[in-house]
């Protein structure tokens, strides 16, 4: 048997030997009553620890922790307050509707499941089409558009993104969870290809930040705007799609 | 769908509670996690996605503690508002409460390095490795501090209980 050392002794006191090694520290602890005591006071002194301080886990986050973002993005002062706004979200580093309330968190989940994954899923089955990856392709662009807008009962646009190097190739109706959403494919020299995906959402119509959110190699910006929602989706990096995402927040946003 | 937003969310409760026991005060402590999340979201990209955010945000709070205690920010060892000169006749017998107060009062007297790693591993329960890398020290060392501390820790609260022994001298 290995001699009984220090580390075991702490390792003990944590729960953190396997049952054989802690047999064996018992063994030695009922043999050495001194050590046993130590021992025990540090056990002790690890539950009264958690018995004090536990109770601060329950505590609501005071209000005054959310981040000071004006301090850490100066210059947005002088851009108009929305889109300020949305960027002053995304120089918190992209984490987004920061909120510590439990009915703003669970909005924000909520949000995610209403659009950023249906979002990503339909980015993920049609963009790796060859064959098929729209419906209606560019050729018809004014049609689509049309079409598009009247199905969701509001007017869309098509974002201009040739100056960041994507081309507009179609689109598509999609089935959302409240009705009919639109996707917009392009696809940029490479070949690589991102949605946006627009549905209604009348059920929730304040104006949200900048959102992140990824799976599988799909990165999403999602936001809320005028009563649409939006979702851009691609498999480029997070800087790179956010650069597009500002652009179509722009262009939607004259 | 993983949100980072929500994930940091969801820390802030176990770093308010470190927090609170490395620094005993209240209004300091949650200073400090304040100070820790504004660190967190300038240094986001730092982040690997994927690794320990757990283990990351309490590395970004042990850095912004040690340049604290550096510049003189916050005391090295804190006396919490209770604390008062022994009494006698008052500690005659051991209670919780007392033994209680007696703990948060030692917990404040540690060295902070060996405060750090009694909390982190009895409170925080991260592991042996996972404290050597928040506190960027060999696991030896952590091992080392970590019997010390508790040694140290044991000793201070036995003192607390004993002062007809301290009188004597």
């Amino acid at each position: 048997m290995k001699p009984i050392s220090e580390n075991d002794l702490q390792a003990y006191v944590d729960a953190r030997l396997d049952v054989g090694r802690r047999a064996e520290v018992e063994a030695y602890l009922a043999r050495h009553p001194d050590t046993a005591e130590r021992i025990a006071a540090y056990r002790r002194h690890n539950e009264m620890l958690h018995a004090l301080l536990d109770p601060t886990l329950n505590e609501p986050i005071p209000e005054g922790m959310l981040p000071r973002h004006t301090r850490t993005a100066p210059m947005l002062l002088s851009r108009p307050w929305r889109y300020a706004a949305v960027l002053g979200w995304l120089l918190l580093g992209g984490i987004g509707g920061w909120t510590l309330h439990a009915t703003h968190a669970a909005a924000g989940r909520d949000l995610s499941v209403r659009l950023a994954q249906p979002a990503a899923i339909a980015h993920a089955v049609y963009a790796a089409e060859v064959r098929h990856p729209v419906e209606v392709g560019v050729g018809q662009e004014a049609h689509l558009v049309s079409w598009l807008s009247k199905r969701l009962g509001q007017p869309l646009h098509t974002p201009n993104l040739t100056a960041l190097g994507y081309q507009l190739i179609g689109g598509r109706l999609l089935p959302a969870d409240n009705g009919p959403a639109a996707q917009f494919m392009y696809q940029d020299q490479r070949g690589r290809r991102l949605t946006l995906y627009v549905r209604t959402d009348k059920k929730d119509e304040r104006e949200t930040a900048f959102r992140f959110a990824q799976e599988d190699g799909i990165s999403v910006f999602y936001w809320v705007d005028h009563s649409l929602g939006y979702a851009l989706s691609g498999e480029i990096n997070r800087a790179a799609l956010l650069r597009v995402a500002n652009a179509v927040y722009q262009q939607l946003n004259p | 769908m993983q949100e980072l937003n929500e994930t940091i969310e969801a820390h802030i409760p176990r770093l308010r509670r470190y927090a609170r026991a490395l620094l005993g005060d209240h209004v300091r402590a949650d200073d400090l996690v304040q100070d820790t999340l504004e660190r967190a979201c300038r240094k986001w990209r730092l982040w690997r996605r994927g690794s320990d955010l757990r283990a990351w945000l309490f590395t970004l709070m042990h850095n912004v503690f040690v340049n604290q205690v550096r510049t003189r920010k916050v005391a090295e060892s804190w006396l919490p508002l209770h604390e008062q000169t022994e009494e006698p006749a008052a500690r005659a017998t051991q209670d919780d409460g007392l033994e209680l107060r007696d703990l948060m009062s030692a917990i404040g007297r540690l060295p902070p390095e060996f405060r750090e790693v009694v909390l982190l591993i009895g409170l925080e329960q991260l592991s042996y490795a996972e404290v050597a890398q928040v506190l960027n020290i060999p696991l030896g060392t952590v091992m080392s501090r970590l019997a010390r501390g508790r040694e140290r820790l044991r000793v201070l609260i036995a003192q607390a209980n004993t002062p007809a022994l301290r009188r004597v001298k």
